[in-house]
């Protein structure tokens, strides 16, 4: 009879990579922070001299 | 709805970007532009700017709502499948919350810097672009590009109104001439990409009503819409050089409509020419119409 109380390790999908997608580069992820923070920050001031023109357009 | 991949990176900007669908919100800006300064108001470069801002920040808004809602649709067809959430890139809450934020800072802008009835009824195109069409209508009707079309004729009215402070016949002209170029516009494109539409259960009218039915309306609303894109220079409140464009440019998409609806399908190898070049007409129809509308206000050819 066989024996049917194989080790995890005997299994031909032991050494397959785990479902799902791969965990990212912590590099990758601090870069595409760094981006969106930057972008954030640009359109943020961009915002500001919008407001800006507008009050000095208004008021004149 | 069904849960989309778990994410490990976080969204990139570019990804928030794409959520606006920068194309159609081109489309948008120059319309909107188009309305303001055919206006017979002289508006500030500055408010102006930002009145044009805020009808691209409204498009992108209800594009990035539009995008959360129809994210499991978008996976199953070819053309949209790439797009952030059902790629997987951006998790559907954040486009959610973007969406909402956008549409609301759009809103409230506009109504501070310019004046409430343009926030307003910028307000309403949203809402029917997000909750009437995207939410409604489109899982429900093959009438639903009809009447859905009516959110992209909003941002010429809105133009008009952010310039002269009221809505008169002239932006509702130009509100009507758009609601009429939509069908054919979108029907054409449906019209050779169907086999994407009825994989994910969207009652386009080649698919409910079959492909002689579309190109029938296609030709129909091509019929109209050439005396209605005259009414503008009928009625004086366009000149000479948009009435003869308008003529021009309208005759020949009604050539095009024929084109398509008069024939038939030859077979599955049928490569749908005359459909594509419909598609592509329609797009610089538009532009071209509005452009006309724009050059007839400020060139100096009629006194």
């Amino acid at each position: 009879m066989t024996d049917r109380n194989e080790s995890p390790s005997d299994s031909p999908l032991a050494d397959s990579p785990p479902a799902g997608p791969a965990p990212a580069d912590p590099r990758d992820i601090e870069r595409i922070r760094r981006q969106r923070n930057l972008v954030m920050g640009l359109l943020l001031a961009a915002f500001v001299i919008l407001v800006f023109a507008i009050s000095i357009v208004k008021m004149s | 709805m069904s849960q989309t991949a778990p994410l490990v990176l976080p969204a990139d900007w570019r990804d928030f970007f794409a959520l606006t669908k920068p194309r159609v919100m081109s489309l948008v800006i120059f319309t909107g532009l188009c309305g303001l300064l055919a206006a017979p108001v002289t508006i500030h470069p500055v408010l102006g700017f930002t009145a044009i801002l805020c009808i691209a920040m409204g498009a992108g808004g209800a594009a990035a709502l539009n995008q959360w809602w129809e994210a499991d649709l978008d996976a199953g067809m070819r053309r949209t499948a790439g797009r952030p959430i059902p790629a997987g890139r951006m998790d559907r809450t954040n486009a959610r919350d973007f969406g909402v934020a956008l549409s609301f800072a759009s809103v409230i802008l506009m109504g501070v810097a310019i004046g409430w009835l343009a926030a307003a009824i910028l307000a309403v195109s949203i809402v029917y672009y997000a909750v009437v069409y995207t939410i409604w209508l489109k899982p429900r009707t093959p009438q639903n590009i009809v009447i859905g079309g009516g959110a992209g004729a909003f941002p010429p009215m809105i133009g008009w109104v952010a310039a002269t402070g009221e809505i008169t016949l002239m932006p509702v002209l130009l509100f009507a001439i758009i609601f009429f170029w939509t069908p054919p516009h979108f029907w054409a494109l449906a019209l050779f990409v169907q086999s994407d539409y009825a994989k994910v259960g969207i009652p386009m009218l080649p698919v409910v009503a079959g492909e002689a039915a579309t190109r029938r309306q296609i030709l129909i609303y091509a019929v109209l819409l050439l005396p209605l894109s005259l009414l503008p220079w009928w009625i004086g409140g366009a000149g000479v050089v948009y009435g003869a464009a308008a003529a021009a440019l309208s005759g020949l998409f009604l050539a095009f409509s024929v084109r398509v609806g008069l024939r038939r399908r030859t077979g599955e190898d049928d490569r749908m020419k005359p459909e594509k070049q419909l598609f592509g007409y329609s797009v610089l129809y538009l532009f071209a119409l509005f452009a006309a509308l724009v050059a007839d206000r400020w060139l100096p050819v009629h006194g």
